[in-house]
Parts: structure tokens; C-alpha cells; sequence
């Protein structure tokens, strides 16, 4: 029988996820007793204080051995540690974008970041999870706060629409998820990662049960993923969402997405990988080629960045199916570089939309060179790192996939994929071409709010600014995943 | 005593039934989340057999969370078909379509 006192229950080790916990209740109870004057103002400084806090409290983590807590429930490792700093510096890169936006179509103010905080904690839990049940939970705390900050923009008939699909669908995956869990324990008797691991190397790997198993896990994570053929609930809810949301869902979720699919995938299933190595190639594959073809003939800005999200989740899956250290550490360096990026690029529609104007069609950019130089040129370096095109950091990131996928051995993967790249470019070296060589609709000029264009301006000149330390980036990526010993 | 077997099969008819109606329902939002509702309470008769025939309490322990989640998520569910009907005034699965592309 466990010892079931705080002190062995190690309940330190998540000091981080309680503090955000905390500090979310907070805001909630802060905000019902401020006026409304001030309590934007006030929820807005205390969620990013809460965010930066909470990343400096991960800090200590990111060296040294993992600590397992609350009875084989919760860990604490190097990798957990990098992804929730990335988290919680993302989220709070959103919120500053966010918050011109929310207040001029009147969205409830404090509500949109007590539910990033929650959704963040939920992302946190999942980051750490040992377990399957602290996996479903932390994903299920995650999802439900998405699903709410879609649809509180209540007024908007495209937001509810986009809102009742997300979450059919997400339930749906869950549910799948779940299935395929409630396999694996029935097979193997633990609901622990690390035992799960342990009883697979034993047992007969050919069973039919077990492949069902490996099927539903991996069909609800490409679910979650928004991979093909699993991705059609991607642009809908892009387009849908307030803009806000979609910068927020667009970007950090997938961090946790890498946590979960390493956790499960690699931690728990790891004996299983050819099994689903297999099933991720095609995965992979079809989703980069939809992504980046489809997104060809997109004329909303937002559905074409849904698009370019799917290509890069495909991407992303290129680096986990390798198998090997190296491609989990290439994957990981990859999805921290989409997520700046990605925030960055709804960041800037946040930027340069007003009161009455989305500004996310892609001929509203006709022209923006002339309009506002600042923001085309972030545009442009922004449009070439997504394309992968060096000297930006996306070009690295696409690099250190391709070259996992060479060292694993599987050169008609790679060879494909750098085609598929190629085709992607395209349309947004066509993002380009609208900025510098179109002439605008209308010639006045548009502005920005100075503290979002001053951090979009860091977020973006990073992409290629990170350059020289790209080689230290990629060291850590190395250490953190060599650090989770797979 | 009834075999694990039997109790799987009930779990995947009862989840294959759930799909089903997520897919070929095309009139009404409310049948949507009852599917939604089956299909974890499948997922649930899997737990539970499992566990008793292995003899560990803990994917009971996951049965209590499972039902708890459930509970919130129909919460979340009810919430956003309350503000769907209030902007379209209608339920109807076929004419959430104004997504497109």
C-alpha cells in the first residue's frame, strides 16, 4: 500500500502546475470584483506575471535527472521541463497579441485568459503525464478550455459553428483515444507508462488485440493533430475562431501534442514501432501533400495557415517516425520553431486588424509595403522561415527532420518530403507577392498597437536572429531527449 | 459466471453504436451528444471488466475520472448548442454549412 502523505506524494514537483492552477482561480475570482475599466487591464498583467512566473519555476528543471511523483502519476524530466518553458512563453506571446482584438469586438476580457491559463495547466499536466490517466486528464483540461474560447465569441455565427465541430470531434477523439486505452490496459494490466513499456517487451507482439490498440491510439492522435485523412475540422475551425483563439490553438496546443505523442507513442508503446511507424508514414505523407496543395487554392489567410498547419504537423510526424533519438530531438526542435512561427503568423493578422476590419482575407495584404513597411517585412521573413527557405530558423528545422529521416534509413520518405517542401513554397512566397508587388485596394496606411508590434517584431526578428545559437537550440533538444532515455 | 469476452463485445457495440450516430446523424445536435455520451460510457464497460478479471482497482479509479470528464464535457457540449440555437435558431446538423472550402 503507497505511503499517501504530501511528503511522499512528492507534491513539489509539480509546484509549477499548481501555481498556474492557483493563480488561474485567481484572476477568475479578481476579475468578477474589479469594475470594467480596469479589469482587463488587471487580468491581462496578472496572466502574463502568472505565465512568465510559471516558466521561471520549470527553469531549475531543465538539468538534471527525472523525479517521479504522486506514486508513478507525475515526472519531471529535462523534457518536460523545455517544453512547458516554450509553452508558457508562447501563450503569453499570444496573450499580448490578443488583447487589442478581444477588447474591440467586446469579447468577454477576463475569461479569454483565465481559459488560456486553465487550457496551459491542462497542456502542463500532459507534458508530465507518466500515466495514462494524468494523459487523458491533462488532455481533456486542455481541450475543453479550446473548445469554450471558440465559442465565447458568441455573437459571431461562424465562431459557434466552428465551436459545436471542434467539439464534436475532439470528444470523438477522446473517445477513441480512450478505447484504445482501455486495450492497452486490459492487455497489459497497468495504466503506468513505464510498466506498460516493460509488460510489452514480454508479451507476443503479433496479437490482434494489440494492433486494434495501436490503431485507435493512433488514429485519435492524428485527430488531435489535425493530420490526413483526420484533418477536416482543421480550416473550419481556423476560419471560425476569433482570431485570438486561433493564434492560441494554432501554436502551443502543438507543443503538447509533441509531449503526448512521445509520452504514449515512444515512452509506452515504444516496443511496437514498426507497428506504428507504418501507420505514421502514411499519415505523414498524405498530410504534407494535402496541406501544402490545398492550401494553393485558399483565399481566406486563416484557412491557408490551417492548411500550412497540416503540412507541418505531417512534418512534424517525420521526425517521430524515424524512430530513432536524433529524429524525436529533430521533431521537438521542429515544434518549438512552429510554434513561434505560428503564433507570430496569427499574431500578425491580430497586428493589423481593427474594430470593424478581420483583416483575413489574403487580398487585404495587397500591397501592405506600402501601407505599413514595418509589418511586410516582418511578413517576409516570417513567409520565408515558414517555407523553409535558409537563412531562417524553419529552414533548420526542416533540415534536422529530413536529416533524421536519411539516418533512419528511409530515403523515399525524405526524398518525398522535399518535394512536397518545394510545392509548399508556393503559396507563401505568394503571401509575398501580394505584400511587395500588388497595389492595394485602398492606400491608407495601417497601424498597430505598440506593445503587440513590439513583441511580434521580437517573435519574428528571432526566427533569423537565433541563428548563431541554432547549434546550442539543437544541443539542448538533444540533451532533453536523451535526458527522457527512450 | 459471465466470460470477458461477452462484456467486450456489449463495450464495442455499444462504441461502434456511438459512431455511427456521430456519422449518420444528420438532423439533430442533441442526438450528436447523446453519441458522444455512449461512446465513453463503452469505453467505461471496457474499464470495468478489464479491472475486475485482472483484479486491480485502478481502471475503476480511471471509471470515476471518465465520468467526471464526461459530466464536464456535456456541460461544455450543452452550453455551445444553447448558443448555436440562439444565433441560427435551428439544431439541424445539415445546415451547420456556412464553412466551406
Amino acid at each position: 500500500m503507497p505511503d499517501m502523505n504530501l511528503v511522499s506524494l512528492k507534491t513539489a514537483v509539480a509546484l509549477p502546475e499548481i501555481f498556474i492552477a492557483a493563480m488561474a482561480s485567481l484572476i477568475l475570482i479578481v476579475g468578477l470584483f474589479l469594475r470594467e475599466d480596469s479589469r482587463d487591464r488587471t487580468c491581462y498583467w496578472l496572466s502574463l506575471l502568472t505565465l512568465v512566473a510559471t516558466a521561471a519555476l520549470t527553469f531549475d528543471g531543465i538539468v538534471g535527472s527525472p523525479i517521479s511523483a504522486f506514486n508513478g502519476l507525475f515526472i519531471s524530466d529535462p523534457m518536460s521541463a523545455l517544453l512547458k518553458i516554450a509553452v508558457c512563453l508562447i501563450s503569453a506571446t499570444v496573450f499580448v497579441y490578443s488583447r487589442q482584438y478581444n477588447l474591440d469586438r467586446d469579447i468577454f476580457k477576463s475569461e479569454y485568459y483565465v481559459l488560456g491559463l486553465f487550457s496551459v495547466a491542462g497542456m502542463m499536466v500532459m507534458i508530465s503525464a507518466d500515466h495514462l490517466l494524468t494523459l487523458y486528464l491533462g488532455l481533456e483540461l486542455m481541450s475543453l478550455c479550446l473548445y469554450a474560447m471558440i465559442a465565447f465569441y458568441r455573437d459571431d455565427k461562424l465562431a459557434v459553428e466552428s465551436a459545436m465541430k471542434y467539439f464534436v470531434l475532439g470528444a470523438l477523439a477522446s473517445s477513441i483515444l480512450l478505447y484504445g486505452m482501455s486495450l492497452i490496459y486490459g492487455l497489459t494490466g497497468s495504466l503506468e507508462l513505464g510498466a506498460i513499456s516493460n509488460t510489452l517487451s514480454a508479451i507476443d507482439q503479433s496479437n490482434l488485440a494489440l494492433a486494434l490498440a495501436v490503431v485507435f491510439v493512433v488514429v485519435s492522435l492524428a485527430f488531435k493533430l489535425g493530420v490526413v485523412p483526420f484533418h477536416m475540422w482543421v480550416p473550419d475551425v481556423y476560419q471560425g475562431a476569433p482570431t485570438s483563439t486561433t493564434a492560441f490553438m494554432g501554436s502551443v496546443p502543438k507543443i503538447a501534442a509533441f509531449a503526448i505523442i512521445v509520452r504514449l507513442l515512444v515512452g509506452g508503446l515504444g516496443e511496437l514501432h514498426e507497428m506504428w511507424q507504418q501507420m505514421l508514414i502514411i499519415l505523414a505523407i498524405l498530410s504534407v501533400a494535402v496541406g501544402n496543395i490545398i492550401a494553393i487554392a485558399q483565399d481566406n489567410l486563416k484557412r491557408m495557415l490551417a492548411y500550412s498547419t497540416i503540412s507541418h504537423m505531417g512534418f512534424f510526424l517525420f521526425g517521430i517516425l524515424s524512430g530513432t533519438d536524433a529524429g524525436y530531438s529533430a521533431s521537438l526542435f521542429y515544434v518549438i520553431i512552429y510554434a513561434t512561427m505560428s503564433a507570430a503568423a496569427f499574431g500578425l493578422i491580430l497586428c493589423l486588424s481593427s474594430k470593424n476590419n478581420e483583416y483575413d482575407k489574403l487580398s487585404d495584404l495587397a500591397g501592405l509595403s506600402r501601407r505599413n513597411p514595418g509589418l511586410a517585412l516582418l511578413l517576409l521573413i516570417l513567409m520565408l522561415s515558414m517555407a523553409g527557405i535558409p537563412p531562417t530558423a524553419g529552414f533548420f528545422a526542416k533540415l534536422s527532420v529530413i536529416q533524421s529521416l536519411i539516418n533512419a534509413g528511409l530515403i523515399w520518405v525524405a526524398v518525398t518530403a522535399v518535394i512536397l517542401a518545394v510545392i509548399g513554397a508556393y503559396y507563401y512566397l505568394r503571401v509575398i507577392k501580394l505584400a511587395y508587388f500588388d497595389s492595394p485596394v485602398n492606400e491608407t496606411p495601417v497601424s498597430a498597437r505598440s506593445d503587440s508590434k513590439a513583441v511580434l517584431t521580437v517573435n519574428i526578428l528571432l526566427i533569423v536572429a537565433i541563428l548563431p545559437w541554432i547549434g546550442t537550440l539543437i544541443s539542448i533538444c538533444n540533451d532533453v531527449i536523451a535526458g527522457f532515455g527512450v | 459466471m459471465i466470460p470477458l469476452s461477452h462484456y467486450l463485445i456489449l463495450g464495442a457495440l455499444l462504441f461502434a453504436i456511438g459512431v455511427v450516430g456521430i456519422f449518420l446523424n444528420r438532423k439533430n445536435l442533441v442526438i450528436l451528444l447523446m453519441s458522444i455520451e455512449l461512446l465513453l460510457l463503452a469505453v467505461n464497460i471496457n474499464f470495468v471488466a478489464f479491472s475486475h478479471y485482472l483484479g486491480d482497482v485502478a481502471g475503476q479509479i480511471f471509471v470515476f475520472f471518465i465520468l467526471t470528464v464526461a459530466a464536464a464535457e456535456a456541460a461544455i457540449g450543452l452550453a455551445i448548442l444553447i448558443v448555436l440555437f440562439r444565433s441560427r435558431k435551428t439544431i439541424n446538423v445539415e445546415e451547420l454549412d456556412s464553412l466551406k472550402g
